[in-house]
């Protein structure tokens, strides 16, 4: 499991993170939401051990992020990064077969794992076509089944972090994509999502952080945390919040 | 996607190229040589029991000149091919050059520092020069490369924008250097830093050529053993790491390499430009992207492609030689060029 504890960073005088607490339980989709600078980005960024937190620490199964060998740390811990800059015509199975670069599983079972992972990211269509050749929310769906095969099948142990997956998909696949990472914290890994969309957060998350300027202002339910306060205090938008009149999760309509 | 070339047929027709390269090589030059006599020669040189029945001019041609010119030209181009796809790599762009880390400059002003300040003590003793020349451009290339690389270190982490950016400017720095010394040389001098500038394979010997070999060696065993690697880091620096890579030891790896790999090279037959570029760039327009394949292959390319420029080098204006380093440079060059504007397309 992946733990955060007390996390301070800053970068030049101006304090990104202050004192964050975080725990991604097995089975569980974690959303982070929060306005354009509040801190989501970084706290990914330390969660998975590209920054260095000034306070505080992050610990993978109980060992501190940077005393795994990377091996071992890549087979439990997949990071989804907002923009990748491939810049070379690898096909698209070619880009997803290297999420079993840390695996020693055998071409065959790889080969398995990169179909698997392709149909679950709604891209196994686009199978022998050069990366460059594909549009940005195609690529993005080529990294989620990347990530996806780095950690397949989801197992408990593994944990998923993920920016923004959705920032570059249609309506459509937003949804695919989500539940995709849902039926693998459904398998018992545990996922960290960076949202922008409340209502794709309200629909797929079990828990949510709301980030207010690098502070924690909510960590609960999307019931809990998705109030019509709670959104007007940390986006300082007026919002209507009703239940979805299917599913049930909280539904929330700009006024 | 455009149709690539299965590996195995691309590594026989290489091999196949890479044969007939050398046949040739051994075959034509001031002496042509016919191409079955050659051939038999080059069996008695391995000790074969071929009769050796009006051999005697071919064999000695062969074995004293034509042999170590050969090696020297593969080994120098599949070590500049090699070095083009670790940099490729390392800066994650298809146009960079084994030179962008200062390897070459640096190694140019040791060759202008030995030329120069050797003719400025008299000169050197003439069984001393080109050991004293190859070591300078070897040293020189190898502190410039571990002086950029330095430069791009900042908290642990090595900067490759930085690296790229401290390149440039100790290449510009050195090209003062160059200058400066061929302002101050005299004419010997500098038709000597001259020649040396372009590029020969010309008067290569075998006891010039093992240090070579062995690094070339190295290289070609170490390289291919980081393919996965070098793959995952093409996605991005966090995306190698996330994946397991130790991408700061990757980078040190590929880094030391290139110093070496470029600096016995240009300290063996001087500045020979434009393989380390174009090679890993043809290879993967035909196979690719994926360094299992690429690296091999662009082994082979850079040596085939070598031969035939120090061919062309040898025969355009027989009995006189080009330098090698025009050939490649009017090969190279246009190329390139043709690259930038069909990617544009």
């Amino acid at each position: 499991m992946l733990h955060a504890e007390g996390l301070h960073l800053r970068r030049g005088s101006h304090e990104v993170l202050h004192d964050i607490d975080l725990q991604l339980p097995p089975g569980q989709v974690v959303g982070v939401l929060g306005p354009n600078g509040a801190g989501k980005s970084s706290l990914l960024g330390v969660m998975c051990g590209e920054l260095v937190p000034g306070r505080g620490r992050v610990t993978l199964q109980g060992r501190a992020l940077g005393d795994w060998p990377g091996q071992e740390r890549a087979r439990r811990l997949a990071v989804l990064p907002q923009v990748s800059s491939l810049g070379f015509s690898f096909s698209v199975e070619e880009v997803v077969a290297m999420g079993r670069m840390p695996h020693g599983t055998g071409q065959r079972r790889d080969a398995e794992i990169v179909e698997a992972a392709l149909q679950a990211a709604d891209a196994w269509h686009l199978v022998g076509r050069s990366y460059l050749a594909l549009s940005g929310g195609e690529r993005q769906r080529v990294h989620l089944a990347r990530v996806l095969a780095q950690l397949w099948p989801g197992e408990q142990g593994t944990t998923l972090l993920l920016d923004e997956p959705t920032s570059m998909l249609d309506p459509l696949h937003q949804h695919t994509t989500l539940e995709a990472v849902r039926r693998f914290a459904d398998r018992g890994a545990a996922v960290l999502v960076i949202l922008h969309d409340l209502n794709l957060a309200a629909r797929y998350c079990d828990r949510i952080l709301l980030l207010e300027q690098g502070r924690c202002h909510a960590f609960a339910s999307p019931e809990q945390v998705l109030t019509p306060a709670a959104l007007k205090a940390v986006y300082g938008i007026d919002v209507l919040v009703q239940a979805h009149p299917e599913r049930g999760h909280p539904l929330i309509i700009t006024r | 996607m455009k149709q690539r070339v299965q590996p195995r047929t691309l590594f026989i027709c290489l091999s196949l190229l890479c044969l007939l390269a050398v046949w040739l090589s051994l075959a034509l030059g001031p002496v042509s040589l016919p191409l079955f006599d050659t051939l038999r020669a080059g069996l008695r040189l391995m000790d074969l029991p071929v009769s050796a029945d009006g051999l005697q001019q071919a064999e000695m041609i062969l074995g004293q000149i034509r042999l170590p010119r050969t090696l020297l030209g593969l080994a120098v181009g599949a070590v500049l091919a090699l070095s083009g796809v670790a940099m490729q790599g390392l800066f994650r762009n298809p146009l960079a050059d084994p030179g962008l880390v200062g390897v070459a400059a640096g190694a140019a002003v040791g060759a202008a520092l030995a030329i120069v300040g050797g003719a400025w003590f008299g000169g050197l003793p003439e069984a001393f020069a080109p050991y004293l020349l190859s070591f300078c451009a070897f040293v020189g290339g190898l502190g410039v490369t571990a002086l950029v690389y330095r430069l791009g270190r900042r908290d642990g982490q090595t900067s490759v924008a930085t690296m790229l950016l401290a390149g440039v400017a100790m290449t510009a720095l050195g090209g003062a250097v160059v200058g400066l010394f061929s302002y101050l040389a005299d004419d010997a001098t500098l038709r000597t830093l001259t020649f040396w500038n372009l590029g020969s394979l010309n008067g290569a010997s075998y006891d010039r050529l093992w240090p070579l070999l062995l690094v070339a060696a190295g290289v070609a065993l170490w390289l291919p053993r980081r393919a996965k690697a070098l793959n995952a880091l093409l996605l991005g620096e966090s995306e190698a790491r996330h994946l397991g890579v130790d991408v700061e030891r990757l980078k040190r790896e590929l880094v030391f390499c290139t110093a070496l790999g470029v600096g016995a090279a240009v300290a063996a037959a001087g500045l020979i430009g434009f393989i380390g570029l174009v090679v890993p760039h043809l290879v993967r327009l035909l196979a690719g992207p994926d360094h299992r394949v690429l690296l091999p292959a662009s082994l082979l390319a850079g040596g085939v492609l070598m031969l035939f420029a120090d061919l062309a080098a040898r025969l355009l204006l027989a009995p006189a030689e080009l330098p090698i380093g025009i050939v490649t440079a009017f090969v190279g060059a246009p190329f390139f060029l043709f690259l930038l504007v069909r990617g544009r397309s």
